[in-house]
């Protein structure tokens, strides 16, 4: 199954960490996404910029409204997300416990639908 | 045949109903890999052996032919609706396919699928309340109605607590798997402490007016001795003997009017004596190994006090000693009070009572009715009575069970009347 690992935690860590701090999760993602991708687990993954370039777009009584900043001002922030395989929730989650955002923030795991499948009866 | 040998085999089906099903369904789950079709199945295999069982008789392995029937009438089912909808064939012919691989490879796991289906209900990813009420209907096989009755809640409330975790099963890919190597001591610990739950709602629920319902500590008992049998680990010895001498005392805990009666107005000999040898033998095996836990020490203590014939020989040194351990693994405030008791019955209740007025100044029990009620009573004893009725009074305010709430009443009433 495909699961996305939605990363959130504060904005900007670039200004919240010292630079050691920022250094060593740098590197804690370079060698988690270099593991993942050797174990074949790695579909996708990016970072996310600040939420002071997000927009919202809604459309309402037909007409599309614009707003500036992110879906929901909350103190975690979704900051970024890999796109995973993996064979079933309990593999998911051993994988996302090792995103280095785990330790500073959360993960959030969420089981891709996938298109063609039968949707599933409430 | 007779009407008479109709209605020995209804009897009989009725007794493999209530000793195997939750079997048969744990396996049909595995075979099936769907919690709704492995019910379906359970339920038509059953109507099956009702209408075919006076014929044919009674077969060998009622258990292994239930399985099978309930697999074939699954996949029959899937198939039938696969000429209607299409879409639904791939599915049948995977269900049937799987479901005869592993059918033959692992007919000797009925065992190990009771074990799958206890860590699938009790899946952390699942909320808390959901665990305890698909442990409930799953693995315990009581009904909606109990599960609810039991929580004070709707049976519909249940019911969809119960939809919505399957769904997540499904949906979110939980395996129906016994966790192995490193996940597995996490895992073990939040089924156990799943049990404990039902078990202390059973023993005393958490509000309402029935002091006990005792069908939840006898279930929680139950799932205890099953996970004892099935995967032997000191923790899991460590509650069950922790359930067994919790629930030794029931007998003497409540007066025939239904009142509360406290721990040391006990009547010990209306103690269960068969569940306390069974509960202090657990303890001695569980505390002899490495590997027991918070759950083994509570028995150990709760051992101490069944041990002792009257209240004024219990071995307060002891509990205070155990409590101390206990404290050292597990620092949780409510462990500190009950700790704060053990000192006030060791060294005398102005000892104990700084202990908990130290601790609710920390806040972490000011919303805890034990803990007004147990100042309360060391107040008492101290001849502080003023401060005694305020701490009961507040206690009054946040107690929530009838017979507790009537006890208080009562000790407010005497304190007042002095």
């Amino acid at each position: 199954m495909k699961y996305l690992c939605l990363i959130y935690g504060c904005e900007n860590p670039e200004q919240q960490l010292a630079k050691p701090e920022l250094e060593k999760m740098y590197s804690e993602y370079f060698a988690f996404t270099e593991g993942i991708r050797k174990s074949g687990h790695y579909i996708n993954g990016n970072p996310l910029q600040s939420i002071s370039t997000a927009t919202t777009v809604r459309i309402r009584d037909g007409k599309v409204s614009t707003t500036d900043g992110p879906f929901a001002e909350t103190k975690e922030q979704l900051g970024g997300y890999y796109l995973i395989e993996a064979r079933d929730l309990n593999e998911a989650l051993q994988i996302a416990a090792r995103i280095p955002g785990a330790k500073y923030g959360s993960v959030e795991v969420r089981p891709i639908q996938e298109m063609g499948a039968p949707v599933p009866q409430a | 045949m007779s009407e008479s040998a109709g209605g020995r085999v209804r009897d009989i089906v009725d007794q493999v109903y209530r000793a195997d099903s939750r079997r048969v369904l744990a396996t049909l789950i595995r075979l099936l890999g769907d919690f709704e079709l492995a019910e379906e199945a359970l339920h038509d295999a059953f109507a099956v052996a009702l209408t075919q069982w006076p014929q044919s008789g009674v077969p060998a392995n009622p258990r292994a032919w239930l399985v099978s029937t309930g697999r074939f009438k699954a996949i029959d089912a899937l198939r039938r609706r696969a000429r209607f909808d299409a879409s639904l064939a791939t599915i049948a012919e995977t269900v049937a396919e799987r479901a005869s691989v592993r059918h033959q490879a692992h007919e000797d796991e009925f065992e190990e699928d009771r074990l799958r289906l206890i860590f699938t209900c009790c899946h952390p990813a699942l909320r808390p309340d959901a665990q305890i009420a698909l442990t409930l209907r799953e693995v315990c096989g009581l009904t909606t109605e109990s599960v609810a009755h039991a929580f004070l809640t709707s049976p519909s409330t249940v019911a969809q607590r119960i939809v919505r975790a399957k769904a997540k099963i499904r949906d979110a890919g939980i395996p129906y798997q016994v966790p192995t190597g490193a996940e597995l001591p996490d895992r073990l610990a939040g089924v156990l402490h799943v049990i404990y739950l039902v078990f202390n709602e059973g023993y005393s629920a958490s509000s309402g007016d029935a002091l006990t319902v005792q069908e939840l500590s006898t279930e929680a008992i139950r799932l205890g001795r099953l996970l004892v049998e099935l995967l032997p680990s000191n923790e899991a010895r460590g509650l069950l003997a922790l359930m067994l001498l919790h629930e030794s005392r029931r007998p003497a805990r409540t007066s025939m009017a239904g009142e509360l009666v406290l721990l040391e107005d006990q009547d010990r000999g209306r103690w269960n004596q068969e569940q306390i040898a069974e509960g202090v033998a657990l303890v001695e095996l569980a505390l002899g190994a490495p590997g027991f836990g918070h759950y083994a020490l509570q028995a150990a203590i709760a051992a101490v006090h069944a041990e002792a014939r009257r209240a004024s020989e219990t071995d307060w040194a002891q509990i205070a000693g155990l409590y101390d351990v206990l404290l050292s693994r597990d620092a949780s405030p409510v462990f500190e009070l009950n700790h704060a008791v053990a000192i006030a019955m060791r060294d005398g209740p102005a000892a104990g009572l700084a202990l908990i007025d130290a601790l609710l100044a920390r806040g972490d029990l000011a919303g805890y009715h034990l803990a007004h009620s147990a100042r309360a009573e060391l107040c008492r004893r101290l001849g502080l009575n003023t401060e005694a009725a305020n701490s009961y009074a507040r206690a009054l305010t946040l107690a929530k069970q009838q017979p507790e709430r009537r006890f208080i009443e009562r000790r407010l009433g005497e304190l007042r009347s002095t």
